[in-house]
């Protein structure tokens, strides 16, 4: 029988642990399709974050390293800049990289290493379950803000793609969704432009991920993907930023 | 080959680690040991290592958990509040167990302190610094010669233990020169492959990881107990310590790194005045010279100790451990950059030993 789908290479088979609904499961997909695609196997080193994706180096098929929380582009440039010719990347959460490794991931996009940064933002802290993020929208609650983030009281949600775009560094931006099949395939295309970048030596190169928390949104899968087309989108624009 | 140069302790730092294999060099600018990151900017390129100027000193030890977990020798270079921040990459590269080398220059603290020469880093070098419970090879040259003794071998031993090797100095030592001899340079292409090291080529069964991260408490309690089985077999063979005039001595001083050197100037006055002193000079920190100790502790001859350092007292806790109650410890120290000199130890011994 001819087969017609597969697990890619690039994932193990070790089972997710991530939450029904969760859509780092299909994240971590779109990563492992590309770096099949790229032709990865046999140089390929990987960072996984502190948060839900901590066990990421469980789940790639290929050297990992588990970074701290938030120090992932910076493991990376170290990785990088030791074994040249490697395909590195970074998988990092909201409150990891925008938040407390928002100073390694603002200097590796400025110093444009030849890097790919996977960003998945769900807009909640998930792993330690449901604290307010920096990508957290206003009115969202989360348990450090229960009854909703206040502009007045917590700031304003931060855009990373719109800020890390301002630079001269990076070679690829854009942010994307998993909200839907059609989004899920124009994720597929720019994870993908992000390892190829690398792989012709372009420079740094940043794909956002709107992705979904039902666990921590108390919602359901299905409400959870309505919340990502409805509101993130509305604050967190798709597009791709940058482009060199 | 072998050469012979006046060096200032800095520079002479980073070209041993170089002749001794480092290739991979992120650090963050702070005094007093700024002349090892500028010299490593246009030294490193030169072997066909990597320097990088990091954006914090947080970054620049993750950068180096990075490189050596890939397969690099790597370094970073500090001064005590820039260590601070490194702690957390620190405590990683144990958890990993990952070999590097780790300089701190220390400056006088706490907080932002001074610039001037202190050992106020000596609880946070020794006792951990960061969370966890790991364990680093310490080292506290007296000279830039020795410096550059310990550098030369420093990768060696990180790699055999597979933990980070720290250089603990001070601000007099970075900024002095001294006549040096530098060794060859060290054939990195016969150096054996780190099989842990995430080098890319990992697929499958042969794929590494490199982690601290054990959720299941057994596995980390047996992670923990052979972090210690490596601790106490660094501590069986990696022990360095000199002693001086100690056959006869009456009165010991211990100090280390550069007070080290006073406190052998104030023996020598001492002797010349007729007082049988003596000193003991800790090389390694940690491991802590501890037989050395107990000979010193156990002497007939020996009536006191004199624990002599740049801070509060901190080393002098370690002294008194190791008196286990069988000696008078006396404390002399400076602090906030104030160095003694070797009469200030001499009028210290006078006044308050008897």
């Amino acid at each position: 029988m001819a087969t017609v789908f597969e697990k890619p290479s690039f994932l193990t088979d070790v089972p997710f642990h991530y939450c029904p609904g969760c859509t780092h499961g299909i994240a971590h997909r779109l990563v492992a399709e590309a770096l099949d695609e790229i032709g990865a196997q046999g140089h390929c080193v990987g960072v996984a974050p502190v948060g839900c994706a901590v066990f990421a180096y469980n789940y790639f098929n290929c050297d990992m390293q588990e970074a701290a929380h938030g120090r992932a582009p910076a493991v990376a440039t170290g990785i990088k800049l030791t074994n040249p010719d490697n395909i590195v990347f970074a998988y990092q959460g909201d409150g990891d990289l925008a938040s407390i490794g928002m100073a390694e991931i603002v200097h590796a996009a400025t110093r444009g290493v030849n890097i790919t940064v996977i960003f998945i933002n769900n807009a909640i802290y998930g792993m330690t379950g449901g604290q307010m993020a920096p990508t957290t929208l206003l009115g969202q609650k989360a348990t450090t803000c229960p009854s909703g983030r206040s502009a007045e009281v917590n700031g304003y949600p931060i855009r990373m793609c719109e800020m890390l775009a301002t630079l001269d560094g990076p070679s690829y931006i854009a942010r994307c969704s998993l909200a839907d099949v059609k989004s899920v395939k124009q994720a597929k295309k720019a994870v993908l432009k992000a390892f190829q970048n690398q792989k012709e030596g372009k420079g740094f190169s940043f794909v956002e991920l709107l992705s979904t928390c039902p666990t921590n949104w108390h919602m359901s899968p299905v409400q959870a993907l309505d919340y990502v087309k409805n509101q993130m989108t509305a604050q967190y624009p798709l597009g791709v930023f940058k482009e060199v | 080959m072998a050469e012979r140069k006046l060096m200032k302790g800095n520079e002479a730092i980073a070209e041993a680690a170089i002749r001794g294999g480092c290739r991979f060099y992120a650090g963050y600018p702070i005094t007093p040991q700024n002349e090892i990151p500028e010299y490593m900017s246009w030294r490193l390129p030169q072997v066909g290592g990597r320097f990088i100027q990091a954006e914090s000193e947080i970054s620049a030890i993750n950068m180096v958990y990075g490189a050596a977990g890939a397969g690099a020798r790597a370094m970073t270079s500090s001064s005590s509040p820039g260590i601070s921040l490194k702690q957390e990459g620190i405590s990683y590269i144990c958890g990993a167990e990952l070999p590097c080398v780790i300089i701190n220059m220390v400056r006088s603290g706490p907080g932002l302190g001074g610039i001037q020469p202190a050992q106020s880093d000596y609880f946070q070098t020794v006792k951990g610094g960061g969370h966890g419970d790991y364990r680093m090879l310490v080292y506290s040259p007296c000279s830039v010669q020795e410096c550059v003794d310990l550098l030369y071998d420093a990768y060696e031993k990180a790699e055999r233990y597979r933990l980070p090797v720290m250089i603990l100095g001070d601000g007099m030592l970075g900024q002095i020169m001294e006549a040096v001899t530098l060794p060859e340079m060290k054939d990195l292409s016969a150096l054996p492959k780190k099989a842990w090291a995430t080098d890319g080529t990992g697929f499958g069964d042969t794929r590494r990881v490199i982690n601290s991260l054990y959720i299941v408490p057994d596995e980390l309690e047996a992670m923990n107990h052979k972090l210690q089985r490596i601790y106490d077999e660094m501590c069986r063979n990696e022990v360095l310590c000199e002693d001086y005039l100690l056959d006869d001595a009456e009165i010991v001083i211990t100090a280390y790194g550069t007070v080290a050197r006073i406190a052998k100037s104030a023996v020598d006055i001492l002797r010349e005045q007729g007082i049988k002193a003596g000193l003991l000079r800790p090389i390694t920190l940690y491991p802590f010279p501890k037989d050395d100790f107990a000979k010193v502790m156990n002497a007939a001859n020996v009536k006191e100790v004199v624990a002599v350092e740049l801070s509060m007292g901190q080393y002098v806790e370690d002294v008194r451990l190791a008196a286990e109650g069988k000696k008078p410890v006396k404390f002399y120290g400076r602090s906030g950059g104030n160095v003694m000199s070797p009469e200030d130890i001499v009028d210290f011994v006078l006044k308050e030993v008897k």
